[in-house]
């Protein structure tokens, strides 16, 4: 059963959501992918966390690598009890140190 | 089974209050957070502390463990005495985190019911989406360049019908989107770890880097290439061939040009609605002086074109 589950794969390979900064997200796909609700999210941009394109919520775009932002900031808060500022924090310092090291 | 000294996991002596025990596992989880310590043993690391602490901050686990005694070591083969754990009573976490992040040693003595947050660890309920799993896969550049199907194969822990922990190869065969770049991650729905009650499958997260290649290296979607020239095609000017990820092309290398200097090849970068660029940086190759007549025109240049090269140093 299990092989022919594996066969089925060969013939129909995946295709997944690349994460990267052409494709936008609305607000419920934002949700949905980091299984978390709308006022987290809200906090997030008011904490400048995030940035979406358009002015209400209805319009609301994300780039793709904010999902990375959102769930890094969620493990952030969970496992080191950072507050949200802090996360945002950490998650801009990530971010330089990351770009630094690439110029390397 | 091996025993697993949690005081010396922390750092903290086995009399150490409750006060230090707490300041040693935050320094310690501050430290090894894998979103934070990229080392790649940072995530194991970090689980280690959080077994420990998950014990130690606990009065009632942390007696029972201290129980055990004081004469086993780290990494030692232990065996539990028989109803060693007699008249403790633990309370679960009350997270329900079915993945397997604790140790034969940790499960032994407290069993999973123990168990409570953990990296990767999602709030518990009655029904709840299965946990996101990361991993990453090596492909070529010109993969992206094309496109591709890569098969992986993941080790997924799963709960069976008895409860017990299993780990199953799980195969995929995933398409490689034409123009990702490294550092990249994929996101497959629903191939993730098991949903709890019902609840869906977590998601699968897959992170791609590059295998070092022989001539490109990749920044982003633009390609860099090294490409050595003669010092009279950077005199005067040449039309040389000059590879690119779709095979060779022709480049005009404008006269007067100097090792260093950066041609840009444009769209030949890493495919995309905006696609990268190929970067060629110039390297004048010097010929050797290795016949008397080689030798006569390096001579007939010093004496025609002397230059000092090192003016800007002031030398």
């Amino acid at each position: 059963m299990a092989k022919k589950r594996d066969e089925n794969y060969l013939f129909q390979p995946l295709t997944g959501m690349i994460l990267d900064d052409q494709a936008r997200l609305s607000l419920e796909e934002l949700c949905e992918i980091c299984g978390i609700s709308a006022e987290t999210i809200v906090d997030m941009i008011d904490e400048g966390l995030l940035e979406p394109q358009g002015r209400v919520p209805g319009e609301w775009r994300f780039r793709c690598y904010e999902v990375r932002r959102v769930q890094v900031a969620l493990r952030l808060q969970q496992d080191l009890r950072v507050n949200l500022p802090g996360a945002a924090l950490i998650l801009d310092l990530l971010e330089e140190l990351e770009e630094l090291r690439r110029r390397l | 089974m091996e025993y697993k000294d949690y005081y010396k996991t922390l750092g903290v002596a086995r009399d150490a209050g409750q006060d230090e025990i707490k300041r040693a596992y935050r320094k310690l989880a501050r430290k090894y957070h894998p979103d934070v310590n990229k080392a790649a043993d940072a995530e194991k690391h970090f689980k280690e502390i959080g077994e420990a602490y998950e014990v130690l901050k606990d009065p009632e686990k942390r007696t029972a463990y201290d129980h055990i005694g004081t004469r086993w070591q780290e990494g030692q083969e232990f065996r539990p005495p028989p109803d060693w754990n007699a008249g403790f009573e633990f309370s679960g976490g009350g997270f329900g985190d079915a993945s397997g992040h604790y140790s034969d040693f940790f499960e032994e003595l407290f069993g999973r019911a123990g168990m409570g947050s953990s990296f990767h660890g999602r709030r518990g309920g009655m029904r709840a989406k299965g946990e996101d799993h990361h991993a990453k896969i090596m492909i070529n550049l010109e993969d992206s360049f094309t496109g591709a199907v890569q098969t992986i194969t993941l080790q997924l822990t799963e709960v069976d019908a008895t409860g017990r922990l299993v780990a199953l190869p799980h195969t995929l065969n995933v398409r490689i989107p034409k123009g990702i770049m490294a550092g990249q991650s994929i996101r497959l729905a629903r191939q993730g770890g098991q949903g709890m009650g019902g609840g869906p499958r977590g998601d699968l997260y897959i992170e791609v880097a590059f295998h070092p290649h022989p001539l490109f290296k990749p920044d982003k979607k633009d390609i860099y290439l090294e490409l050595p020239i003669t010092p009279w095609e950077a005199a005067l000017g040449a039309t040389v061939p000059v590879p690119t990820l779709d095979g060779r092309v022709e480049m005009k290398i404008p006269p007067g040009s100097q090792s260093g200097q950066k041609l840009r090849l444009k769209n030949r970068g890493l495919p995309g609605t905006t696609p990268g660029d190929q970067f060629v940086v110039l390297k004048v190759v010097v010929p050797r002086a290795d016949s008397e007549a080689a030798r006569e025109i390096y001579e007939k240049m010093a004496a025609v074109m002397p230059m000092n090269p090192r003016s800007a140093l002031g030398v």
